[in-house]
């Protein structure tokens, strides 16, 4: 079984979740004995792709940005230069852009979001938004698999390998990228996040969330919110997790001042170690969470954020 | 402008989640099934708006058995002109994206309008297949929606703001958060969607090209460990030695 997997260059750099796509489909390689070959394009060091396992890249550098149907044209003829019968892409945006389409137009069986290495033709993906895990499978001969992003990991197991020139046409663009606005060039992105600190209606208004803020920085940690908080205008829309709004899988993530209702647990379940301050004893969040604190935020989150910056100062 | 809204059918956000047969498939006992959050919020509210503002038509079309029909009435309780269903089980993705683009090459319409995705399966997937099947530009998980003439402009959440794309009509368009407000129905509207047009089409069937093996549930979570208010400032330190992950 030979596995084509698209790499995506967001503005010269490999997002987290491209380096995922790659790990997940050469260790999947690895482990059928078969070989795996990465595509990507626009300009870009594409040598480091070998670092996570694949065995060749192949490499667009003319085509600079592209919307799904471009790279559903790219992904297919790099597919067939080196006689892939899977592709895997992310389970982000440009995964879900082009997947579906080059599933059509390959006539490929296809299983988006997985979360873990497939087992013969059966890929296992949460469904529910999360509350429960389906395994799928694929009956055609051909498949396409989109890997859920901060699920399975980046691993870096190879070493920097070759990298090809390929040449393809690839069509004209239908959808056109106008403009770029950006809130806040620094932080780190959300879907990306390690480790995510995130407050409810428990902090009263957004006037007070300088403690959330402050502990995120000193965690490392990107900041998020539940959804009433960004309905309401306290925090940008982009920081509402759940099942209305982005769902995400960090290592830690610590909840203050959220009750824990199902739809905010949905789109934060997957997260490795969950931490819950919560003054009410009986909030919901304490059922799904690792460590539990009962107390006034404002008592408790600046005494985390002193004993932050005092663990930052030995390390 | 002639509007398409694709409607799936999902269990109430807070339903209880159990399988039947032995785990083969979702059990169905007692679950309330609502509109997918994301078509009725955002894609059928949207599209409505687009028809009030600029005149034209709404049609809801869902693929699946007559048990669809209820949450059908809702959408044009909501405001849908009228609906279709397609009387097909909703074998998988693919299945359902052909049946949806076979009926819809004939129509004329200007703008296909799905959820970014479904609450149940998670796929994301139907309206890039639709989008193919028709060879229309597809614009995945637009957060703002706006039509002037036969461009639409949309805005879609990345990284740290949004990113503003244009495409040309006809195009297939999933909606995120933000598209639009939450509209309940009224008495006139329930009154009146009882006597709205539903189509009921007995297509051919399509083979699908994956199907589900089993179901299971996420392995259960340990007890909560409880840290005193006072002794906040351990648990930086539990989270290094003990959890492993500052
Ligand atoms: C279809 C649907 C989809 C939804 N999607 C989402 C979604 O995607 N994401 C989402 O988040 N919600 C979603 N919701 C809303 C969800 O049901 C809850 O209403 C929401 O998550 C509650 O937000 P909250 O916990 O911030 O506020 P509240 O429920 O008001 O909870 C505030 C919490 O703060 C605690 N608190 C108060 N003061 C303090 C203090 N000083 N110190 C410590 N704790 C304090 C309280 O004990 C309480 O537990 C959805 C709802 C529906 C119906
Ligand atoms: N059975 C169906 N009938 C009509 N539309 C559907 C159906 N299934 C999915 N859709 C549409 O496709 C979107 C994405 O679905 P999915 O790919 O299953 O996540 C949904 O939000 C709906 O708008």
């Amino acid at each position: 079984m030979n596995i084509l997997v698209f790499a995506e260059n967001q503005n010269g750099k490999f997002p987290k979740s491209a380096l995922e796509a790659v790990s997940f489909a050469a260790a999947w390689a690895k482990s059928v004995g078969g070989s795996c070959t990465a595509i990507t394009h626009g300009q870009i060091d594409a040598s480091v792709l070998g670092n996570y396992g694949c065995n060749r890249v192949l490499h667009l550098a003319s085509l600079a940005a592209a919307d799904g149907e471009q790279i559903t044209a790219l992904v297919i003829a790099a597919a067939e230069k080196s006689a892939a019968n899977t592709i895997v892409l992310s389970h982000d945006t440009t995964g879900k852009s082009a997947a579906p389409r080059i599933a059509v137009r390959w006539n490929a069986g296809i299983v988006s979001g997985a979360t873990a290495i497939p087992h013969g033709t059966t890929v296992k993906k949460n469904v529910f938004s999360g509350k429960a895990i389906a395994h799928v499978n694929i009956t055609s001969e051909k498949q396409v698999v989109t890997v859920l992003p901060n699920a399975y990991g980046v691993h870096a197991t190879g070493a920097p390998c070759a990298v090809e020139a390929f040449e393809v046409s690839v069509p004209a663009a239908r959808v056109v990228v106008k403009e770029v606005k950006l809130e806040s060039a620094e932080g780190i992105p959300l879907p990306e996040a390690d480790k995510v600190v995130s407050a409810g209606r428990g902090m009263k208004g957004p006037e007070n969330w300088g403690i959330i803020e402050e502990l995120a920085k000193e965690l490392g940690a990107a900041t998020a919110c539940s959804r009433p908080v960004s309905d309401i205008g306290w925090r940008p829309h982009h920081e509402h997790v759940g099942q209305t709004g982005i769902a995400i899988r960090p290592n830690l993530y610590i909840a203050v001042g959220i009750s824990g209702a199902i739809q905010h647990l949905a789109g934060v379940n997957g997260s490795q170690v969950i931490v819950v301050i919560n003054k009410d004893p009986e909030a919901p969040f304490f059922k799904a969470a690792d460590y539990g604190i009962v107390g006034d935020a404002f008592e408790v989150v600046p005494q985390l954020i002193a004993a932050a910056k005092a663990f930052n100062a030995t390390k | 402008m002639k509007l398409l809204v694709c409607i799936s059918k999902a269990p109430d956000t807070t339903s209880k989640i159990a399988f039947a047969n032995g785990n083969t498939s979702f059990d169905e006992a007692g679950v309330t099934f609502i509109v997918n959050p994301y078509d009725e919020w955002y894609a059928l509210v949207r599209a409505l708006e687009l028809k009030e503002a600029q005149g034209g038509s709404v049609t809801v079309i869902s693929v699946g058995g007559s048990d669809y029909e209820q949450i059908i009435r809702k959408a044009l309780a909501i405001g849908a002109d009228d609906a279709v269903r397609i009387d097909a089980p909703e074998t998988d993705a693919l299945s359902v994206a052909k049946h949806i683009a076979d009926y819809a090459k004939e129509q004329g319409f200007d703008l296909i309008l799905t959820g970014k995705e479904t609450i149940n399966y998670n796929g994301s997937i139907v309206p890039g297949m639709l989008a193919e099947l028709l060879s229309f530009p597809y614009v995945t998980l637009a957060s703002k929606l706006h039509v002037n003439g036969n461009v639409a402009t949309c805005e879609r959440e990345i990284a740290g703001g949004v990113e503003v794309l244009e495409v040309t009509l006809p195009a297939v368009i999933s909606a995120a958060k933000g598209m639009a407000e939450q509209r309940i129905p009224n008495m006139k509207g329930i009154m009146s969607a009882r006597t709205k047009p539903l189509q009921v089409i007995t297509p051919v069937a399509f083979a699908a090209n994956t199907s589900v093996q089993n179901f299971e549930m996420p392995p259960a979570k340990s007890a909560c460990k409880f840290i005193a208010p006072e002794q906040a400032a351990d648990l930086i330190q539990l989270l290094h030695t003990e959890a492993k992950v500052i």
